[in-house]
């Protein structure tokens, strides 16, 4: 029981623009402490949106969410940022990190909004984070002088750096070449072998998701296999 | 800690536009400045028109007028108690202008706690002769020494000394206009009738100009003693009796009061002069409106670089909300831009507000009219600045709270959906 980060019941969604459509039928899956989980279906079968939602981020749904053992229905929206912020790491897509700040700023912020540690310990801790991914020389720089494979690697660093329980990616390889994909997807190997990080990645390259502990794959708002 | 991150974050988003922060600020800075000008001028103005009737006027002055009895003899009739009575074409009695006891009535005002101090006066309507033509004026009999102490006498007698008004037996001093007209220079003798007819030689030591013309070419001042000795009365007539209080304000209460006590007409300042406080407030109102309409247009160009800011920063406010900071924070963040941009460009407007009073203050402005005036008047009241920091955050805080309030609603899975 212990060994369940995160749960699933029954999660249904319908958008209601311009006419209702159900997009998420009755979605249930376990995900357990360590397991390095990937995502696969069709575009369009509602994997983002899924994730949008075990996320916190979404809080328009019906069915049961539990993340670390904490319901998250009936949760205002501060406490949800502060388990967003506590347990949750997230990578997208695109990398969104903030170009007023150096990447080590970028990387710290989630740290010093957690408020755990002390400053300078929060720094080390962000400059270890940012050497697991091999970018710590780049540490000082504005985020806009860095290639678009070392820019998704410092948003990992980021999703990182308050030791989530989970990490959630949305195609995070999506906006990479090849090589960089294989970095990253080397990445999240090591988080998961090494640090015996949980993480539940959605992707659409399938070579990357065979290579994962547990493939969940869906097709029209439901689980086919897991 | 919260709060120091997330002034951090803010003080980083507005160094990233810090041309565009700059020019709301200077919005700010403008209006505050126009603020601060505006009113410490306007207030001046104020103060030095007020101080022409304040600081001459009695607050409160007690005398006899010539009116018809208030009772008639038939009121006073047991018998026709019950009845109503007219009496038509009735006529003042023919009593006197003068208070009776007025040294006494004097010593027991000046004992009285409320009292800064008195000073008699004596109005006595003349002529002033001029080769074959006799103008009409008012000698004013005073205590030297008084009227100077209580209202200030030196400072609009504009040449000659005014204590040799107390030093020189029948002298006078003159008003400027009446001195124009009479062609009256210092030391020239002239001649007063008064209206019973007795004339008396009076040497003229000084010239007197109040900044009221209308007054100056009537009023002229001598002594106690020469004013009653041209009326042909003694050395207890007095037909005024001016009194300073403590507390302006108080002043309407004590006139009752003293009017009441002694039996004689009493005015006060406020009744005597309510034209020149509409006056005063009129102008501290169209100065407030100005500087507040000034402000709500700086309000507004904050609001703009605001909602500017916050369509640019969509994707760092939604990757702030996915990382842990809540709608509050964000709604502080922006907030928070808001308000150092009210603070500093307020602080600078103060500052130039400052600058710009005291540059006014050393223009020459001289008139006639206001003798003792040589600079246009500043009043530098700390309240003006007051009210100017508060006005600046205030304005600023609302025309950041509700593009603030915009940014904290974002939702960031619609943001992150849309790349
Ligand atoms: N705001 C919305 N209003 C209406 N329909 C929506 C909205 N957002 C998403 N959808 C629909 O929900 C369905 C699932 O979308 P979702 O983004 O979850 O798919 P996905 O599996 O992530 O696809 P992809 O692999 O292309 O990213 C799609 O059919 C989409 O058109
Ligand atoms: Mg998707």
């Amino acid at each position: 029981m212990s060994n369940i980060i995160l749960s699933a019941k029954n999660i249904s969604k319908s958008f209601h623009d311009p006419v209702t459509v159900q997009i998420l039928k009755e979605v249930t899956f376990t995900i357990n402490k360590g397991e390095f989980v990937s995502v696969i279906g069709k575009s369009g079968c509602g994997k983002s949106t899924l994730l949008y939602i075990l996320s916190t981020m979404d809080t328009d749904y019906e069915g049961e969410l539990q993340i670390d053992g904490m319901m998250m229905a009936n949760k205002k929206e501060a406490e949800l940022a502060v388990v967003r912020n506590e347990k949750i790491g997230f990578v997208f897509q695109f990398h969104y990190l903030l170009n007023e700040f150096t990447v080590l700023r970028n990387v710290m912020l989630p740290g010093l909004k957690l408020g755990k540690y002390p400053f300078k310990e929060i720094e080390h801790r962000a400059y270890e984070k940012l050497k697991i991914l091999g970018i710590e020389k780049e540490a000082l720089k504005p985020p806009n002088q860095l290639s678009g494979g070392q820019k998704q690697r410092v948003a990992i660093a980021r999703a990182l750096i308050n030791d989530p329980v989970i990490i959630m990616g949305d195609e995070p390889t999506g906006n990479l070449d090849k090589k960089n994909s294989e970095i990253v997807f080397d990445i999240f190997q090591e988080l998961s072998k090494e640090f015996k990080q949980t993480l539940l990645i959605v992707t659409h390259d399938n070579e990357f998701a065979e290579r994962t502990n547990r493939i969940i794959e869906m097709e029209d708002g439901r689980i086919i296999r897991m | 800690m919260n709060l120091k991150l997330l002034t951090s974050i803010s003080k980083s988003l507005l160094l990233a536009r810090w041309k565009q922060t700059l020019v709301a600020a200077i919005g700010v800075t403008f209006s505050i400045t126009m603020f601060i000008t505006l009113l410490s001028f306007m207030s001046g103005l104020n103060d030095l028109l007020d101080g022409l009737i304040v600081n001459r006027t009695p607050h409160v002055r007690l005398y006899n007028e010539i009116q018809p009895s208030k009772k008639q003899p038939i009121d006073l009739n047991s018998e026709y108690k019950n009845h109503y009575n007219f009496v038509s074409s009735v006529k003042p009695k023919n009593e006197l202008l003068q208070i009776q006891n007025s040294g006494a009535i004097m010593q027991m005002l000046k004992h009285d706690e409320r009292v800064l101090g008195v000073a008699p006066k004596i109005t006595a309507q003349v002529f002033y002769n001029v080769g074959n033509i006799d103008l009409t004026g008012v000698i004013n009999g005073i205590d030297v020494e008084a009227e100077n102490r209580l209202f200030l006498f030196k400072d609009y007698v504009t040449a000659g000394n005014y204590i040799d008004l107390k030093n020189t037996p029948n002298s006078i001093i003159l008003g400027k206009g009446a001195a124009e007209k009479m062609l009256a220079n210092i030391g020239d003798v002239i001649q007063v009738t008064t209206t019973k007819g007795e004339r008396l030689q009076l040497k003229v030591v000084g010239y007197f100009q109040s900044g009221l013309q209308d007054i100056d070419k009537v009023q002229s001042y001598a002594s106690m003693a020469t004013t009653q000795k041209l009326l042909g009365e003694s050395n207890a007539y007095v037909t005024d009796i001016q009194i300073k209080l403590k507390d302006i304000l108080t002043a309407p209460k004590v006139a009752k009061e003293l009017g009441k006590l002694f039996d004689l007409e009493a005015i006060d300042i406020q009744t005597a002069n309510s034209q020149f406080e509409t006056g005063s407030s009129v102008r501290s109102l169209i100065s407030y409106a100005v500087g507040i309409t000034l402000l709500i247009v700086a309000g507004f160009g904050i609001y703009n670089i605001l909602n500017m800011m916050i369509y640019e920063k969509m994707d760092s406010i939604a990757i702030l909300k996915a990382t842990g900071f809540s709608g509050k924070d964000v709604q502080k963040i922006f907030i928070g831009i808001a308000l150092t941009i009210g603070l500093f460009g307020g602080m600078l407007g103060l500052l130039f507000g400052f600058g710009l009073s005291q540059l006014i203050d050393q223009i020459p402005f001289n008139t006639a009219a206001l003798p003792t005036v040589k600079t246009y008047p500043i009043n530098y009241n700390p309240k003006f600045y007051l009210i100017g920091t508060i006005f600046s955050i205030v304005t600023t805080y609302f025309a950041g709270y509700f593009p603030s309030r915009k940014a904290s609603k974002i939702d960031p899975v619609v943001i992150i959906r849309g790349k």
